[in-house]
């Protein structure tokens, strides 16, 4: 297949980190169950879900476990079968122990309402309010990373429309291949998985964005959705980091989000491939989001992979399916290796965010020494949002917060670019990061005062 | 020859001399009025600039106490008593006299008693550290060692000790001025009375974790048993959830809790060797321990 030589992206920044996609051509398998999943309470953005399952109880598979607890929060359901043997906190990806609900594992018994048949149901009957509530109620979130719940999304502010839908099938992110495969293995699901997107926000346009490194998804799409008005597929060129929001939402559109706005402000929901598989499987089979495609790579592992996991599977029965844990391991990341966290034990349980599992071997891993900044102003010129993260960072160093406010550090997407390609190895999203997790705290206890004083 | 170095001789002096009146006149005119008594507290303060007292510099601290009547609040931790006498003798007001504070750290998360389970070797400054993960052992409220604290103090009254890896306190050099209480992300670093003799008792400990959680990922954890508040005689001891606090103001120093507690997470500063006996009557060690209060 070939393509038009002048592909789209976003104008400014970015960065070309090696590929490394070695499970790309790698199908998705099913993982067995362990002995005994953890379920976070707490697997998205918002209030932590409240657990309504006592120990002891008998719990079936897709059944709620934990209710949302406000708005922006969601239901958690049972991952697995079995018994409810203890609910107590638990080491998760963030490095700090959060509540979860441990179940002993007993055969694998499904809710009898789950259609669990992998025909296609292309029909959609639900109507626009019946999709949010149906979403909300099954728990799904943004599977691209954020974990935002997505009846939230579905739902613009007052005031505002949206007209146009992305599907976001970037997979920006060196060596992750989940979002490639889903959309080979289930490419008609996810166009019946956009329809159903479509009809809640009442859009009649949709763009799907693929980096120019997944001709084959390109391709399939393409035939898939040959003639049809509303959808189409649109190749865009290789450029991290492309699947971050704002960029695709310039890379396929042309609009600017406005600085500490939303994509919805210029009237387009973004959504990943992900969270339209699962969309499909909540309002078509009426499965709750339960499981996600995870892809378990590293350079040194024997059998990288596309694994379908359910969520509460410890991180280490990922890698141990993958061939094991190689000798020198010097990192293990959920994620990507460019937004990705190291994980502190490989036992932390997989949530609905996991989008990847990366075993870095102790030479890649390895720091490099932090040397004074020459200002070179490489930074600047990769920042994808045109921020001066030299800047920002020494003013985060210096304590001036108030300043680096000033300089908009609040729209950093966290990329990761800029430290990526400073040659002087200076880890500036470290100080970035907490810089705007400061002025986060302050602003919430800002908040927290405004509604003390409005109560008295 | 001559005539050019006379001529420009004169005529910079008498420039020197007419800038000179001008400058005298202007002076003169927009003379400022400025209390002569800031400038004789600002010399009787130690000139640390430290922030201790909550002013921005000494010299904004002796402002503030010659326009205030009284030295209510107003308290300078570096120069201490001493000092204040100075001040408010110079003011002629009364002085208002505290107890000695220095600082002490809540953790003893040590090599020994706090194994490590990973290891961190990304930007050492504990605020990122704390902003990112847990840490390098299972705990996620102890210390990480990487000296924000140290880094903060200006009197060089804090070291990281190599052999436990948990920052160790000077208490010489330490003023109290409570930088390092701002400086450390977890709440580690508390201020409390010196003590008689610089004999102090606290809990070093600050893992609200129930007390199974908190044993786990260390030995010398406070386990919330409890123990420590049924045995102290004067309810200087209470439990903030799983975690005793001993209240600093009412402790009479007995020694009886650091007794009782099984993991050893109460610490005594500056007492002589442990008797191999407890103490005897407890009424009467609380009596004498007031009486002495009163002649102090």
């Amino acid at each position: 297949m070939k393509l038009k030589k002048e592909l789209k992206t976003f104008p400014k920044g970015g960065v070309h980190p090696a590929d490394n996609k070695l499970s790309a051509n790698r199908p998705i398998e099913e993982l067995p169950l362990p002995q005994t999943v953890a379920i976070p309470v707490s697997q998205h953005l918002g209030a932590p879900a409240k657990p309504i399952v006592a120990v002891g109880d008998t719990v079936k598979v897709g059944q709620v476990i934990a209710e949302s607890g406000g708005y922006v929060s969601t239901n958690i359901h049972a991952t697995a079968s079995g018994i409810v043997a203890k609910i107590e906190d638990v080491m998760d990806a963030t490095g700090y122990r959060r509540l979860a609900v441990i179940i002993n594992v007993e055969g694998d018994n499904w809710l009898e309402n789950i259609d669990r048949t992998p025909d296609i149901k292309s029909e959609i009957n639900a109507s626009q309010e019946e999709i949010i509530k149906k979403v909300q109620a099954d728990g799904i979130v943004g599977l691209g990373g954020a974990t935002f719940p997505l009846h939230v999304k579905l739902t613009p502010p007052k005031g505002k429309k949206a007209e146009m839908l992305l599907i976001n099938g970037v997979e920006c992110e060196p060596f992750l291949t989940a979002d490639h495969r889903l959309m080979l293995e289930k490419g008609q699901e996810i166009l019946v998985g956009i329809r159903i997107v479509m009809r809640a926000l009442d859009v009649e346009k949709t763009l799907i964005g693929i980096e120019a490194n997944k001709l084959d998804a390109i391709e399939y799409l393409r035939t898939l959705t040959e003639g049809d008005v509303g959808i189409h597929v649109i190749p865009l060129k290789v450029q991290y980091p492309q699947g971050a929001e704002k960029q695709l939402v310039e890379a396929l559109t042309s609009h600017q989000v406005p600085i500490g706005g939303l994509p919805i402000d210029v009237g387009i929901v973004v959504q990943n491939i992900g969270t339209i598989f699962a969309v499909y499987e909540s309002i078509q089979k009426n499965k709750p989001l339960v499981d996600r495609v995870i892809t378990v790579t590293g350079k040194k592992l024997i059998n990288p992979s596309n694994f379908l996991v359910r969520f509460g599977v410890p991180t280490i029965d990922l890698i141990k399916a993958a061939g094991g844990l190689p000798q020198d391991t010097g990192k293990i990341i959920s994620g990507g290796p460019m937004m990705g966290k190291a994980l502190n034990t490989s036992d932390v349980p997989v949530t609905k965010g996991t989008s990847g599992i990366l075993v870095l071997s102790k030479n890649e891993a390895k720091r490099e020494e932090v040397l004074p900044c020459i200002r070179c102003a490489r930074c600047v010129s990769h920042c994808p949002l045109g921020l001066e993260p030299y800047l920002l960072m020494s003013l985060v160093e210096k304590g001036m917060i108030d300043e680096a406010e000033k300089e908009i550090i609040t729209n950093c997407c966290e990329c990761g670019s800029c430290a990526y390609v400073c040659p002087a190895k200076r880890p500036l999203l470290d100080y970035i990061r907490l810089g705007k997790s400061i002025i986060m705290q302050r602003n919430r206890e800002a908040n927290q005062k405004a509604v003390q004083e409005a109560r008295k | 020859m001559n005539s050019t170095i006379l001529f420009t001789i004169l005529s910079l002096s008498s420039l020197g001399v007419l800038s000179g009146i001008i400058l005298f006149f202007i002076a003169k005119k927009f003379h400022v009025e400025e209390d002569p008594r800031i400038d004789d507290v600002e010399g009787v303060l130690p000139g640390a600039n430290c922030g201790g007292c909550g002013y921005p510099g000494c010299r904004k601290f002796a402002e503030v106490c010659v326009q205030s009547k009284e030295l209510e609040g107003l308290f300078c931790p570096v120069g201490g008593n001493n000092c204040m006498t100075d001040v408010a003798k110079i003011l002629g007001i009364e002085v208002i006299e505290k107890a000695a504070m220095t600082a002490v750290v809540r953790c003893n998360g040590s090599y020994q008693n706090r194994p490590r389970t990973n290891v961190y070797d990304g930007t050492t400054w504990c605020k990122i550290v704390h902003n990112l993960y847990s840490g390098e052992t299972g705990c996620s409220y102890g210390c990480m060692g990487l000296g924000d604290c140290v880094k903060s103090c200006k009197f060089d009254a804090i070291y990281i000790s190599e052999e436990t890896g948990l920052p160790v306190i000077d208490q010489d050099k330490c003023v109290a001025c409570g930088a390092c209480v701002k400086a450390c992300p977890r709440k580690l670093i508390e201020l409390r009375l010196k003590g008689k003799a610089n004999r102090r008792i606290f809990v070093a400990c600050s893992n609200p974790e129930k007390g199974g959680l908190a044993r786990k990922v260390c030995k010398a954890a406070c386990i919330g048993c409890g123990k420590c508040v049924k045995v102290c005689p004067f309810d200087a001891i209470e439990m903030k959830g799983p975690l005793a606090y001993i209240d600093f103001n009412k402790c009479k120093l007995c020694r009886k809790c650091v007794l009782e507690c099984p993991t050893g997470a109460i610490h005594e500063i500056n007492f002589p060797p442990k008797k191999s006996k407890p103490q005897p009557d407890p009424s009467g060690v609380a009596e004498k321990i007031e009486n002495k209060d009163s002649s102090a």
